[in-house]
């Protein structure tokens, strides 16, 4: 009888201590209990996915309620989930916007409502004070590095065509400013064709066929794309061409997704700038930070590195293996 | 006739029951919050629909809609921004060029005989690329007659937000309530929509109703323009891609007939509150993938398509039956 009491006892106590360390576990990172509406841009490329995924998790491993939302590119559908999270009485919301513009009144909305908002990867342009911080990638950053690696692999001698992002999307612009701020001192280097390709494979492959019908592709030095899904179009647009990529044409792109280590374990392309798809936990922190009084910086940048073919095959290992 | 609105209260049914499982699962369904969300965040879809309805009405079809939303937004951001014009006059002026649009895709489908689809298909691309070459990039609208409108709002007792821009639509669904049951030019678009042939036996303008009922459609949708405008402070070539076809299925589901001469603005309200009943569901959900939203909207438009022939049909077999009890008496 005493020793089933005890056992019982024991039994008791093992439970509670697993109950202590479980939500000492969940709690690690912060905002465990947290109900928290994501409003993501859409599922238009393969880094959106991954970013999403990425948010999702660490939501989970936080023990955090996430509501996430996909806008379909549409900011109206944005718009409406927005309402929706406030509607719900949400602790915070963490939007990723399709575009800068036209979000202030339903900032202003959430801000009467004492919600917090954090603006994720793209920029808005509604008043700083609206959102508590942004999390987002350097773009700028992005595009200086990839003609940084661009101007040392062609010793600073290059005709480059471009593939832009979607047209006034911050990506798209800083981006672009980046690589031609560091391109624009190095005097025979210049951009000899550029268009959209909407971040797309398909617009991207179409986009660079025009370029090579456009200009003797023997002239053309490199092509410089906003993302990885343009470029592995563009890859494609090269082969049929009868052009080697990565060889008769130098390629640069941003992004880091599985692909294009892929493209790079085959040979089809030279170098990619990560745009790392984890502001997930940033993001969160931020909201544990504002929730506990804290003030924060307005912008928190997420920092990528490049990545050359030599250790692709691991990143590929690694990347898809999530 | 009692199969005329049999199909817009199957409409109002479905309605009520997708409220309730929303009210049943989250209580802030309940809220007036949510429902003046519908009313805004739909505003634009909701105008636009209401012309569409004329349209389908009518007998046509008018794929133009979203792009000329998205032209609306654009121009009236440049003339604000650009030329410093007052919105009110910019509105003015994009009002103008949307019905003056409108009249113009009337005339060419009435007078060349070219089937709307293929005219207002025209139209969307040209309306499309009009926004695009007006501006690439998004323009914010930095004038204070903006923030004065979005700052008049009713406030319900539960903080729900009754809008300028959902009063600008409630208004317009009114208006065509009485435009479409209440006039001369209403009964001639229901005539023209039954049979163009008969109506114009009947001494129904067929030219004139057809020119006007694009121009409606044009006209309102440059209107959902300026709502949507006001409701993002922007003009974005991107916006609204494909919001014709939601306005489409707003007025199908909402018990118009696809083959015209049948159908009911109210419905088309009700066509539009669904499709954000659906989508408020979804998002209070959080798990569940938003594309949910068009498989819904895409199952009831096949629910409500099969409901139309199932009553067409079944009037026809109706008209056919009495033809062979004749026929044999002739004989």
């Amino acid at each position: 009888m005493r020793s089933r009491k005890l056992l019982f006892s024991v039994l008791v106590l093992m439970l509670v201590m697993f109950g202590v360390f479980a939500t000492a576990f969940a709690q690690e990172g912060g905002g465990a209990g947290l109900t928290i509406g994501f409003s993501q841009v859409g599922s238009e490329s393969a880094w959106r996915t991954s970013f999403t995924e990425a948010v999702i998790a660490e939501a989970e491993a936080r023990g955090i309620n996430l509501l996430f939302s996909d806008g379909q590119q549409r900011q109206e559908n944005q718009i409406a989930a927005l309402r929706s999270f406030i509607a719900q009485g949400v602790d915070a919301i963490i939007l990723a916007p399709v575009v800068e513009t036209g979000w202030d009144e339903v900032l202003q909305e959430a801000a009467d409502n004492e919600i917090p908002v954090v603006i994720v990867d793209r920029n808005v342009t509604a008043d700083p004070s609206l959102y508590i911080t942004r999390v987002s990638s350097d773009f700028v950053h992005e595009g200086r590095l990839a003609a940084a690696w661009l101007v040392q692999a062609t010793a600073g001698q290059c005709d480059i065509v471009e593939l832009q992002g979607t047209v006034g999307s911050s990506a798209a612009l800083d981006r672009q400013q980046g690589f031609n701020d560091v391109i624009a001192l190095f005097p025979n280097m210049q951009i000899v064709q550029s268009q959209s390709g909407d971040f797309t494979r398909t617009n991207g492959k179409e986009v660079m066929e025009s370029f090579l019908n456009a200009v003797d592709p023997s002239t053309i030095c490199a092509v410089w794309a906003h993302n990885d899904d343009m470029l592995i179009g563009a890859i494609e647009a090269m082969k049929e061409a009868g052009l080697d990529p990565a060889q008769d044409i130098l390629t640069i792109s941003v992004d880091a997704i599985p692909d294009i280590f892929q493209a790079m374990v085959d040979g089809d392309a030279n170098a990619t700038v990560e745009l790392s798809p984890n502001m997930g936990g940033p993001a969160f922190d931020a909201v544990v930070a504002y929730l506990a009084g804290e003030t924060l910086p307005a912008w928190i940048p997420v920092a990528g590195g490049i990545y050359f073919p030599d250790t692709a095959a691991e990143e590929l290992a690694a990347r898809s293996g999530s | 006739m009692r199969s005329r609105i049999f199909p817009l209260i199957v409409t109002f049914v479905v309605f009520v029951a997708l409220y309730l499982i929303g009210f049943q699962r989250f209580p802030a369904f309940g809220t007036t919050r949510v429902i003046a969300n519908f009313l805004t965040d739909k505003s634009f879809l909701g105008i636009a629909a209401v012309g569409m309805t004329f349209v389908i009405i009518s007998g046509g079809i008018d794929l133009s809609v979203g792009s000329v939303i998205a032209f609306t937004g654009v121009l009236c951001a440049l003339l604000i921004g650009e030329l410093g014009m007052h919105p009110l006059a910019a509105f003015g002026i994009a009002l103008v060029i949307g019905a003056a649009f409108g009249a113009a895709m009337g005339a060419v489908i009435h007078y060349f005989k070219i089937p709307a689809f293929i005219v207002t298909l025209a139209g969307m691309f040209l309306a499309r690329g009009g926004a695009f070459v007006l501006s690439q990039e998004s323009i914010p609208i930095e004038h204070p007659f903006f923030a004065q409108i979005s700052d008049i709002y009713y406030v319900f007792p539960d903080r729900g937000r009754l809008t300028v821009i959902a009063v600008l639509f409630l208004i317009v669904l009114l208006v065509g309530i009485l435009l479409a049951h209440y006039t001369r030019f209403g009964r001639n678009v229901y005539g023209l929509g039954g049979n163009s042939t008969a109506a114009l036996l009947l001494g129904v303008p067929v030219g004139r109703t057809t020119i006007m009922v694009y121009m409606l459609s044009s006209l309102l949708a440059t209107l959902a323009g300026v709502v949507y405008t006001l409701y993002t402070r922007s003009g974005y070539p991107r916006a609204t891609i494909g919001l014709e076809l939601d306005a489409i299925a707003a007025v199908v589901i909402g018990g118009t007939l696809l083959t015209g001469g049948v159908g009911y603005i109210a419905g088309t309200f009700i066509g539009v509150m669904i499709q954000g009943v659906i989508q408020t569901y979804i998002n209070f959900d959080g798990t569940l993938n938003s594309w949910w939203t068009k498989i819904a909207i895409g199952m009831l438009l096949f629910f409500f398509i099969a409901l139309q022939k199932f009553l067409t049909n079944y009037r026809g077999n109706f008209g056919l039956s009495r033809k062979r009890a004749v026929a044999p008496a002739g004989d």
